[in-house]
């Protein structure tokens, strides 16, 4: 298990030891977070795409169900953690149901484009919400608080909380692929006639799986907005979406952890060039392009080439 | 609402899904034949209308730049064909999506390097300036009927060209069973060269069409990236008459909508909210329409594949 995960978890030590050692200012804690979230959500993504096959493209819609959730509530005068992240995770896992149910009967290209499609709903529907801030978006002025205390607003603390939620989200997520029911998915997968003919219809499996990952990006949401403390429209665009695939792509299909790396490499890259130039998607592009022609297996083959 | 307002949107919704037939048609036939998924078709169309917008103001005539952009689009296309998409037509779809969202990126930074952030300035052509009265006491701009009646023609010559000539016969063959063409002894990678660099031409001239409607500006093409990927999805994928059916209705459900909704959600929200509102539900309305269509006919209404 260790000598197999030794990257993974040396990436989780690293950023559980980086506030002790140094790394505790305000702008690498807010970077930290930020990789840990996005690390969050892709895993999820990546649990969908390498485990059950399902390519979305709308995976940030999820994460923007949560972290509107935070807003809705917010609004309202609630605050609490108790309520809010429950309340996050059946709003995502329920809207993931209804979309799945309808995109989980096509397949290939088609499923793409009709989570893109419902991607794009829920980022017209937070448009239009006017109570919310609409286009401009909303500024929270609290984090959420946990049993009545403002532990969020502890950096330390919220740092620990969001690694702890990071590490639980991959542990989740390897324990279900490893699990019948994950042997299942990896099966339909390969072939579904095959599965079929045993006698176990695939849908409900994919289903289960489409809304456990929208259920994890939700309490990304909710992290994020709290990260942010500001929740626009612009989390659940397709643009995003985009990133959160190459994030698994770039780290590797085959492999949860490769989410995870993938979100490290690609928000740290996005940032060191962005301080280099602000033409840096000039770099970032191409970069992109070279990966996917050179790379097949993502970055996380490449460390699993090396090591036999 | 007045039947007078009805009609000019209908006409404006027509001509919207007439530029959109114009970019779904280089996707729907790249998709079809290829099996690739092109990202990046977005940015072709924007290219065009940069191409066309500069190349313009650089001649002192919208025709002399319509005339120039028209190749170099076909030069863009090729060039990007020849570095780029050629190397991922065997590769799964998930890498032609990451590759192509890349060009994006660097294409979308390189258009804001080269000209600026700010949108373009695109004049109407001298000779279609001016409105047309179509109808007693309304006025009907010249250049969006121009626009519309070029699209038309453009939409019939590629049906000829499609369903009549050689050429066109190897590329339906080719959207059925690529396989099966190449076995048969055709280049089927030259097939591919060629249409890709017509498909991006396409895009390229809705670009230049559109240069004088929209804002010529960085990150044009996303948007109707997106729109045109509905529309091929919507008519079948690798369709010519289903991409022009799906655009003529995506066109007018995007256009009235956006101007019928505001007034609807006025019965229920006050006037600022129902704009937003209304604005915000209207943009939504393509995508209903194509979760809707999916749900019954997963495979679009005019299926290739059977």
């Amino acid at each position: 298990m260790i000598r197999r995960n030794w990257l993974p978890l040396a990436v989780l030590a690293a950023l559980a030891l980086a506030p002790v050692a140094g790394f505790a200012s305000s702008y690498e804690t807010t970077l930290m977070a930020r990789i840990m979230i996005l690390a969050m959500a892709a895993v999820s993504l990546s649990f969908l795409v390498g485990g059950a096959g399902l390519a979305s493209l709308g995976h940030a819609a999820a994460v923007g169900v949560g972290a509107y959730a935070v807003v809705v509530l917010d609004a309202q005068g609630v605050t609490e953690a108790a309520i809010v992240l429950p309340v996050a995770i059946v709003a995502a896992a329920l809207f993931s149901l209804l979309t799945g149910a309808i995109a989980i009967r096509t397949s290939g290209v088609h499923f793409i484009m009709i989570t893109l499609a419902f991607g794009q709903m829920a980022f017209f529907t937070a448009s239009s919400l006017s109570a919310y801030g609409g286009d401009d978006g909303y500024t929270l002025y609290s984090r959420t608080e946990v049993a009545g205390a403002r532990l969020l607003e502890n950096r330390l603390a919220f740092h620990y909380i969001v690694l702890g939620a990071l590490a639980l989200t991959w542990a989740v997520c390897a324990m279900l692929l490893a699990s019948r029911f994950g042997r299942v998915l990896r099966a339909a997968r390969e072939n579904a006639q095959r599965v079929e003919a045993i006698g176990l219809a695939p849908y409900p499996f994919r289903l289960t799986a489409y809304v456990i990952a929208g259920a994890i990006a939700g309490v990304a949401g909710v992290l994020l907005a709290n990260a942010t403390e500001f929740v626009s429209p612009a989390i659940l665009s397709w643009q995003r979406s985009g990133e959160l695939l190459f994030m698994v792509i770039l780290g590797g299909i085959g492999r949860l952890w490769g989410a995870m790396l993938g979100a490290v490499v690609f928000v740290l890259l996005e940032t060191w060039l962005a301080e280099i130039t602000p033409h840096w998607r000039m770099i970032f592009g191409p970069l992109l392009v070279i990966a996917v022609l050179t790379m097949r297996n993502g970055l996380s083959g490449l460390v699993h080439r090396r090591h036999g | 609402m007045t039947t007078q307002l009805l009609l000019v949107q209908a006409l404006n919704g027509l001509q919207l899904g007439i530029l959109l037939f114009l970019v779904a048609a280089g996707l729907t036939l790249v998709f079809g034949v290829m099996d690739f998924i092109n990202l990046a078709h977005g940015v072709q169309y924007m290219l065009g209308a940069y191409l066309g917008a500069s190349l313009a103001a650089a001649t002192g005539s919208f025709w002399w730049g319509l005339l120039l952009a028209l190749p170099a689009a076909l030069l863009a296309g090729l060039l990007l064909e020849v570095l780029v998409f050629r190397h991922l037509y065997v590769r799964d779809h998930l890498s032609q999506v990451l590759a192509t969202f890349g060009v994006i990126l660097f294409l979308n930074q390189g258009v804001k390097l080269v000209w600026g952030a700010a949108p373009l300035e695109s004049p109407i052509p001298a000779l279609l300036e001016g409105g047309v009265e179509i109808m007693p006491g309304l006025q009907y701009p010249l250049y969006r009927i121009a626009v519309l009646g070029a699209g038309i023609v453009t939409a019939g010559g590629l049906w000829w060209l499609v369903e009549r000539t050689r050429a066109g016969m190897l590329v339906r063959a080719g959207a059925t069973n690529a396989p099966m063409v190449s076995a048969l002894g055709i280049d089927i990678n030259r097939l591919f060269t060629m249409v890709f660099a017509f498909g991006a031409m396409l895009a390229g001239f809705a670009g230049v069409l559109a240069g004088p409607i929209f804002s010529v500006e960085p990150g044009m093409g996303d948007n109707v990236l997106i729109l045109a990927f509905v529309v091929i999805v919507i008519g079948g994928i690798g369709s010519i008459r289903g991409a022009f059916i799906a655009a003529l209705l995506v066109g007018l459900i995007d256009t009235l909508g956006k101007s019928l909704m505001p007034d609807l959600m006025r019965l229920f929200l006050d006037a600022s909210s129902a704009r937003q509102t209304g604005a915000a539900l209207a943009s939504m309305l393509v995508y209903v329409a194509m979760a809707a269509i999916l749900a019954f006919r997963p495979a679009g209404l005019f299926p290739v594949r059977a």
